[in-house]
């Protein structure tokens, strides 16, 4: 059993928070796009975090890139990270989910979630350590919370919406 | 620096290892272990202090043997509290050298110099008659801080600024943290009504040489505000020989119970001053139509006081005082000198002076290429409880160039080991993070 603060500092935090991905902010001018500011006022870290999103041949709603200027411990510098690797190509709705999962996660005091819903957060189930230590996890959540923002900001969640319910409803059919 | 003692601590004895020994004996919680068996090294004083047994017990002691309400009721328990209530304002009140009508209970610090704030703000909409007209702001008026200054003896002014059209300006700091009395000449001007100021940081811990502040502020005719947060707790301090017009101090900083602060006003001050907090307690006649209020220190204490707490504040103050702020200061003194030897470990930088004179064992640092938080995380591996990020003190940061540090404070119960055995684990972070 590894100590909690091998627990906490996975090799592959340590790797992201030396090396991020999606570090700089790129122009935004795609058809949904948006920027969110957030601030972890506990330490004074902070975030600003650009999401764009397009609609593919198909309709389907995507991340297309994310991009992010922050400053802060390795923990927020990691997560952001393994957050743009994990959600760029995804769809809106599955975005959603895995910021729901990873959330969760957060919120599993160290015990981590089940085998299925930790294989969806690939590199981010590595923070599971982080939920053991309560002021670490807002440092986790920074570019989480952020990505949130950003969904909802950018007007491209009430159009993914409609789109899941009319699935989901076809669904029904079936 | 000139050599001078604005601390007292080289006008005293330390501890005797026997004493600290007993000092320590006296607070159940250092006892403690951590995750893995460790021992708990509590260098976050400055945060919040530990608490010794007499303190723990005259606060469980008034609910066991004296609760009831105070200044109402006629019954032997009523008068018991009342006594133990103002038995521990006395008390206080003679820590600091004052006057005990001179001491109004607060609920912390930051509520102390937002009722200081307020009660500006109230002469300055006309309340509080001809006498508190000299307290009364016209837009143009300034209000002076500092750029050392905790939040809570900024934010207030800043808003107390913005509800009466008054300019807040700053005093600025050196590279070492100490604040730049040379620009008390132009900073504050006949323009300045209140100089609002830290006797000691919480991040540099630097000590202010109060009479500077002092001395100008009388010059100009501006009212003086202490933030004593940091001071109370750790040096000799005499409010009248000081001669500020306002201070504020905590009690849970000075090894007493959270709830519990003390405002210190000059008496013909807060004689003058309009209420804040109005209601219960605090008036002489109520009419359906209007009030008249009671004299200074009830004016200030409306509805239901927190009288346990404030009884325990009173038996801090009497512990500390037993043991003497002189001989407190002088071990600190000691235990800063300690702590300062981590600016000769790699990649550790201080943020504030280098040499213990004038400064309190509160240090400030960052280390290279590694976030506070992340050397906080490290350090609390191996049991070292210190403080990460900004310490309510931004702009101070900012001034040095970074958003957060880590901080280790020490009280009248840290010893040199304990900081010996933060200085070894802080050596190995930067290995740690492959650095």
């Amino acid at each position: 059993m590894s100590s909690p603060m091998e627990q906490l500092y996975q090799q592959v935090i340590l790797d992201h928070s030396k090396k991020p991905h999606g570090r700089g902010l790129v122009d935004l001018t795609a058809a949904f796009a948006s920027e969110s500011h957030q601030v972890n006022p506990t330490c004074g870290d902070e975030v600003t975090l650009r999401a764009q999103f397009t609609e593919t041949e198909d309709g389907r709603r995507v991340v297309e890139s994310i991009s992010w200027e922050g400053q802060g411990c390795s923990i927020s510098q990691a997560s952001l990270s393994v957050l743009t690797d994990l959600v760029t190509g995804q769809d809106v709705a599955t975005t959603e989910h895995l910021g729901s999962v990873f959330r969760d996660l957060m919120g599993s005091r160290g015990k981590g979630l089940d085998e299925a819903r930790e294989d969806e957060l690939g590199d981010a189930a590595a923070f599971t350590g982080v939920s053991q230590f309560p002021a670490r996890i807002k440092c986790a959540l920074l570019g989480w919370s952020a990505l949130r923002d950003t969904l909802a900001t950018s007007g491209v969640l009430e159009d993914a919406q409609t789109a899941t319910a009319s699935t989901t409803h076809e669904h029904e059919h079936v | 620096m000139t050599a001078t003692d604005l601390s007292g601590a080289t006008t005293h004895a330390s501890l005797t290892a026997a004493e600290l020994a007993a000092v320590r004996a006296d607070f159940p919680l250092l006892s403690r272990t951590l995750r893995g068996g460790r021992p708990l090294v509590y260098l976050d004083s400055g945060a919040t202090s530990q608490k010794p047994d007499p303190v723990l017990d005259a606060e469980q002691d008034f609910y066991l043997q004296r609760n009831a309400a105070v200044h109402r009721g006629a019954h032997q328990l009523a008068e018991e509290a009342t006594l133990a209530f103002e038995d521990a304002r006395a008390q206080v009140a003679g820590f600091v050298g004052v006057d005990e009508d001179e001491i109004v209970w607060t609920s912390n610090a930051t509520a102390a110099i937002n009722l200081v704030a307020y009660a500006i703000s109230n002469a300055t909409a006309g309340r509080g008659g001809a006498a508190a007209r000299r307290f009364a702001l016209a837009p143009g008026d300034e209000i002076v801080v500092t750029e050392s200054e905790h939040h809570a003896n900024l934010v207030p002014w800043q808003e107390l600024a913005a509800r009466t059209g008054a300019v807040v300006r700053w005093i600025e700091v050196d590279d070492d943290g100490r604040l730049r009395l040379d620009q008390l000449a132009t900073v504050v001007t006949d323009r300045t009504r209140v100089l609002a100021f830290t006797h000691a940081s919480n991040v540099t811990g630097a000590i202010t040489d109060v009479s500077a502040f002092v001395a100008r502020a009388r010059e100009v005719g501006a009212l003086t505000v202490l933030d004593a947060c940091q001071s109370v707790p750790n040096l000799p301090v005499d409010l009248h020989a000081l001669g500020v017009d306002f201070a504020a101090f905590s009690g849970h900083k000075m090894l007493g119970p959270t709830g519990v602060g003390a405002l210190y006003g000059r008496r013909e001050l807060l004689a003058d001053m309009p209420p804040v907090t109005t209601g219960g307690s605090m008036v002489e006649v109520v009419t359906m139509t209007e009030t008249t209020y009671a004299p200074p220190p009830q004016r200030f204490e409306a509805g239901t006081m927190m009288v346990a707490q404030a009884v325990a504040m009173g038996a801090a103050a009497q512990y500390l005082g037993d043991l003497g702020m002189g001989a407190v200061a002088a071990h600190e003194t000691e235990l800063a000198a300690e702590m300062l030897k981590i600016a000769e470990i790699p990649g550790v930088r201080v943020l504030g002076p280098l040499d213990t004179v004038d400064r309190l064992a509160a240090v400030s640092f960052v280390v290279d290429g590694v976030h506070a938080h992340d050397v906080g995380q490290v350090l609390d591996d191996a049991g070292i409880a210190v403080r990460v990020g900004h310490h309510c003190a931004q702009p101070l940061h900012r001034r040095f160039g970074v958003a957060a540090s880590a901080r280790a404070s020490a009280s009248v119960y840290t010893t040199v080991d304990e900081v010996v055995a933060f200085r070894e684990s802080l050596g190995t972070v930067r290995a740690f993070f492959g650095l």
